[in-house]
């Protein structure tokens, strides 16, 4: 296990994140952040309690997402651990959302929220903001807004801790057990 | 060196090494060690690492108090599925769950099927009436036919005490028990836990009365150790004819008075008195089964003041419950309905994701 | 009958029949035991010798309850395959049970079982004839004219007689005859379930049947017997009640005796608990207090003989639900193994006792002169070997049928030899 980001550089990254997502908010539009299960939950508050600072005028709607049900890849090999519940308690028809995630690799966990989302109502648009874009996509799908690009090999896999979830924070690179 | 045959005279002494040993003692140590489970004083959590491996629930016997938790806790989540506007989720896409009602019960069928249909999984029905069941083909052979079509999950509800048990040790898919004979109702008693935890929010410490034919009923008997596992206590109450004592031996306890324990219990369960054992001569009559534990508003007042009154149904009005306590605020038997799709939902998820060995 | 003349040298020979237990030898000549003691160099010329040291010498054993279910069951099992799993486990007679299809109820059955027994050339078959017609438990069926064709006994097994008129009729009429009749005991208005009525059964949802379903119809035939005065038996008694009313009937000079089975000497109804049919049969299984019970009770006397209610099912009879298939289980090729695991190894009594149960005790219940070494007796002999270690696999038996629960059960003790009539046969 080797860090690559340190809690300093989290913030930074985030900021970065938070940046890019701010300039592009619209303002004739209902706007609403939806996070996905787990980390990417934790950093779609921090950004929705910070927007609340910045922007007071701006209502913000916020929600959570999980995409265990819509994965491709359910299988029998790991059992089921706890499904938590989607907290979607508002019309995200007409909306711009911003779906949030800590790393984007695959795309499958997008495209499993995707299809989640569209259970939920039809939204204006839906943009994507991710801490970490480590390339690998295996799906058309692309980030509209990246705190950091960083390219890691196959066969390892990148973990994001966050203090409300793992008391400290950093990224880390694992490899990935066969 | 001849000595003589003892035949008679012998010490009596202690034999300690029955059941043979080898052949009864595999599994059967355990379980009956699980005969009296020991109450929780705290409530039971599934803790957040805990991971569901099995591939059956064949009975809340089996189950871990913590195993019980987390399928409570995965009916919360597919509580929300139901509130959608889409009430669909695509978990149990391209899988085949079907339905093997060798016994009749249009709710129970009716509530998997929803169940499974909001999962996104094709089902495959057959029921008693003018099926192979009903032409003398065993009950194996039924469901190995039905497994050759490829079945991923079957939920089987059969009239005799085992059946899902025998059934799971002959397919490689999972089995769901929908109710065994006298044996067992596992979802019954998920969705009756389930709703006392949702209305009274905990289950350790409580008291649970379950009134009528516990002889007979899978209900009482899943109903029994599933609270008793999560830490509740529980009274069977009925005539003895309608009550075996040896009961007690799953660790509830027997009251013949239904009035001396309305005031103590914090939920009362009544179950549906059969008809057809009536002709068997196992209480007088209807009459007078529901004057001694029949469930009315004056039994109702001497109760605590948020008793939560319960029915697995289809209610006999008037025998079991009279239509003011079924209707009454008291009541929570349509809920028990609509959180029985919900564990349903979670019991299909959980299983479908369980290892196969 | 053969001139062979076999030597059975330096075995441990126990004949209970004669209160003989000593290492010596057993010459047998002319299909007949000629001598038990030390051998001399006439006895020597021209045998066949075998050396049974360290090893048990017995007489033949003796199986009064086995269900050969022929005719009608041939699917099952035969009067044939019957005798040859009977020989694989070291008996050299069994008794053929007349619950068949048609029910063995008249002389023409007897015979046809001794005439399938001789065909077969294994273990001898001896036939027990109904009580009633058709086993239908009303009228008497011909207990002379079977008793006269070669029945050893009567019994409508399967079913215990409820009518006491009936029964109290039949015990009359067999006290002419002095043959025994042989009660299945159980009350059929109290019978109604598929395993031992108690907790086990609550907690599983099945049907119990009571020890009381015994006990009760014990009770009144212990009080025909003594106004009738018949030789009477019961059969497999599986209850601490019904050795306790046996005991006392004993103690009051009543002619009773009485039966256990392997696994009810064996097992708990806890046995039951992941619903396998091979651990149903009637009587069931019944508690540890029980199983005590009938061990004491066959150590001290009080349970003449063992038999194992050998009772063969297909395979898809027995695959059904639990409450569905067919009562009863065989071990006829194992059951010496399992009386001395139940018996031996827990150290409820010692070889010269069980080998007692085996073959005096059964043979007094069927009024037979077989089951001894006296010389001049029929050279049935089962030669034991204490110690062998083994494994049950029921692939192996001779019977045709496989509902067995002792499948991989690791047992101590096994026949090694099985002689009948001076011929050997295993």
């Amino acid at each position: 296990m080797k860090q690559i980001l340190t809690a300093e550089q989290i913030d930074s990254t985030l900021e970065r994140l938070y940046k890019a997502v701010t300039s592009q908010i619209p303002e004739d539009m209902p706007v609403a952040v939806v996070g996905i299960r787990t980390r990417g939950e934790t950093i779609a508050r921090r950004i929705v309690e910070r927007l609340a600072k910045d922007k007071p005028k701006l209502h913000v709607d916020f929600g959570i997402l999980d995409i265990t049900f819509y994965r491709d890849d359910l299988s029998r090999k790991r059992g089921a651990p706890l499904v938590r519940a989607t907290e979607i308690d508002f019309d995200i028809d007409g909306k711009w959302v911003l779906l949030i995630d800590d790393v984007l690799h695959t795309g499958r966990s997008i495209r499993a929220a995707l299809d989640a989302l569209s259970d939920f109502g039809r939204a204006e648009i839906i943009r994507l903001g991710v801490l970490i874009d480590r390339g690998g996509h295996e799906l058309p799908i692309a980030a509209d807004f990246v705190g950091k690009k960083r390219s890691v090999p196959t066969g390892q896999r990148i973990q994001i801790r966050l203090k409300e979830n793992d008391d400290k924070e950093g990224a880390y690179i694992i490899k990935e057990e066969a | 060196m001849t000595k003589k045959v003892p035949i008679s005279s012998r010490k009596k002494h202690k034999i300690t090494d029955f059941v043979g040993g080898d052949v009864s003692e595999r599994t059967t140590t355990q379980r009956i060690a699980a005969l009296v489970p020991n109450p929780s004083p705290v409530e039971v959590t599934s803790g957040d690492d805990f991971v569901w491996t099995r591939k059956d629930l064949l009975g809340l016997d089996q189950l871990s108090p913590q195993e019980i938790v987390h399928i409570l806790d995965t009916a919360e989540t597919f509580r929300e599925v139901s509130t959608r506007s889409i009430k669909k989720v695509p978990a149990l896409r391209g899988k085949v769950v079907a339905l093997l009602f060798f016994e009749d019960s249009t709710r129970t069928r009716m509530s998997f099927e929803l169940a499974a249909s909001r999962m996104s999984a094709d089902t495959l029905l057959l029921t008693s009436k003018g099926s192979s069941i009903s032409k003398g083909e065993t009950t194996l052979d039924t469901i190995k036919n039905i497994e050759a079509m490829g079945v991923d999950v079957f939920v089987i509800r059969h009239g005799e005490s085992g059946a899902a048990q025998m059934v799971a040790k002959q397919v490689t898919g999972s089995v769901i028990n929908a109710g065994d004979g006298s044996h067992e109702h596992p979802t019954q008693a998920l969705l009756d836990i389930f709703t006392i935890r949702q209305r009274l929010g905990r289950l350790a410490g409580l008291k649970v009365a379950i009134v009528g034919d516990i002889a007979h009923s899978r209900v009482a008997r899943s109903n029994i150790l599933g609270l008793r596992k999560l830490g509740a206590e529980v009274v069977v109450v009925g005539p003895p004819t309608l009550v075996p004592n040896k009961i007690t031996a799953m660790g509830c306890s027997v009251s013949h008075s239904l009035d001396e324990v309305l005031g103590e219990v914090d939920a009362i369960n009544m179950l549906r008195i059969q008809f057809e054992r009536f002709g068997g001569g196992l209480f007088p009559s209807l009459a007078e089964y529901s004057k001694l534990f029949g469930m009315t508003s004056a039994r109702l007042k001497r109760c605590k003041k948020d008793v939560l009154i319960m029915h697995p149904g289809p209610i006999n009005r008037g025998v079991e419950l009279t239509s003011e306590v079924a209707d009454g605020p008291n009541s929570c038997i349509l809920q028990q309905v609509t959180n029985g799709l919900a564990v349903r939902m979670a019991v299909l998820y959980l299983v479908s994701q369980g290892k196969i060995d | 009958m053969t001139n062979k003349k076999i030597l059975i040298q330096n075995g441990r020979v126990i004949d209970p029949a004669n209160d003989l237990d000593e290492v010596c030898d057993v010459l047998i000549a002319k299909g007949k035991i000629a001598k038990v003691g030390a051998a001399n160099k006439t006895d020597l010329r021209g045998a066949e010798v075998v050396d049974a040291k360290g090893k048990i010498v017995a007489p033949g054993l003796i199986d009064i309850h086995v269900h050969t279910r022929e005719p009608g069951h041939e699917e099952e099992e035969t009067i044939a395959s019957a005798a040859r799993a009977a020989v694989a486990g070291g008996f050299t007679t069994i008794c053929a049970m007349p619950n068949t299809h048609p029910p063995m109820d008249d002389e023409i059955a007897m015979h046809y079982v001794i005439q399938r027994s001789l065909e077969a050339a294994a273990a001898r078959v001896l036939p027990v004839g109904c009580i009633t017609k058709n086993r239908e438990g009303k009228q008497l069926a011909e207990m002379g004219a079977m008793l006269a064709a070669g029945a050893v006994g009567f019994s409508d097994d399967g079913n215990g007689i409820s009518d006491s008129s009936v029964m109290q009729r039949a015990l009359q009429y067999a006290s002419m005859l002095g043959a025994p009749i042989l009660q299945h005991c159980q009350e059929s208005s109290l019978f109604g379930g598929s395993m031992n009525s108690g907790a086990i059964a609550v907690r599983l949802g099945l049907g119990g049947i009571a020890a009381s379903c015994e006990e009760i119809m014990l009770q009144r035939d212990l009080d025909l017997v003594k106004r009738t005065g018949a030789k009477y038996h019961m059969m497999h008694a599986s209850s601490a009640g019904s050795v306790d009313l046996i005991r006392r009937a004993k103690a009051a000079g009543l002619p009773v005796t009485a039966e256990a089975a392997p696994h009810h000497l064996l097992f708990t109804d806890s046995a039951c608990m992941d619903y396998d049919s091979n651990f149903k049969m009637n009587p069931p299984l019944r508690s540890a207090h029980d199983v005590e019970a009938l061990r004491h009770g066959v150590a001290d006397g009080t349970i003449d003989t063992l038999a194992t209610d050998h009772a063969p099912h297909t395979r898809e009879e027995k695959e059904l639900e639990f409450a569905l298939a067919p009562f009863g289980i065989i071990s006829l090729d194992c059951a010496l193994g399992l009386y001395a695991k139940a018996m031996i190894d827990s150290g409820a009594c010692d070889w010269p006792t069980l080998i007692e149960r085996m073959t005096a005790g059964p043979a007094k219940v069927i009024n037979s002169e077989l089951g001894t070494l006296t010389p001049g007796a029929a050279a049935d002999v089962t030669i034991i070997d204490p110690k062998k270690r083994w494994t049950v696999n029921v692939d192996k038996f001779a019977s045709i049928s496989r509902n067995c629960p002792y499948d991989g059960m690791k047992l101590k003790g096994r026949a090694i030899m099985t002689i009948i009539d001076g011929q050997i046969k295993s």
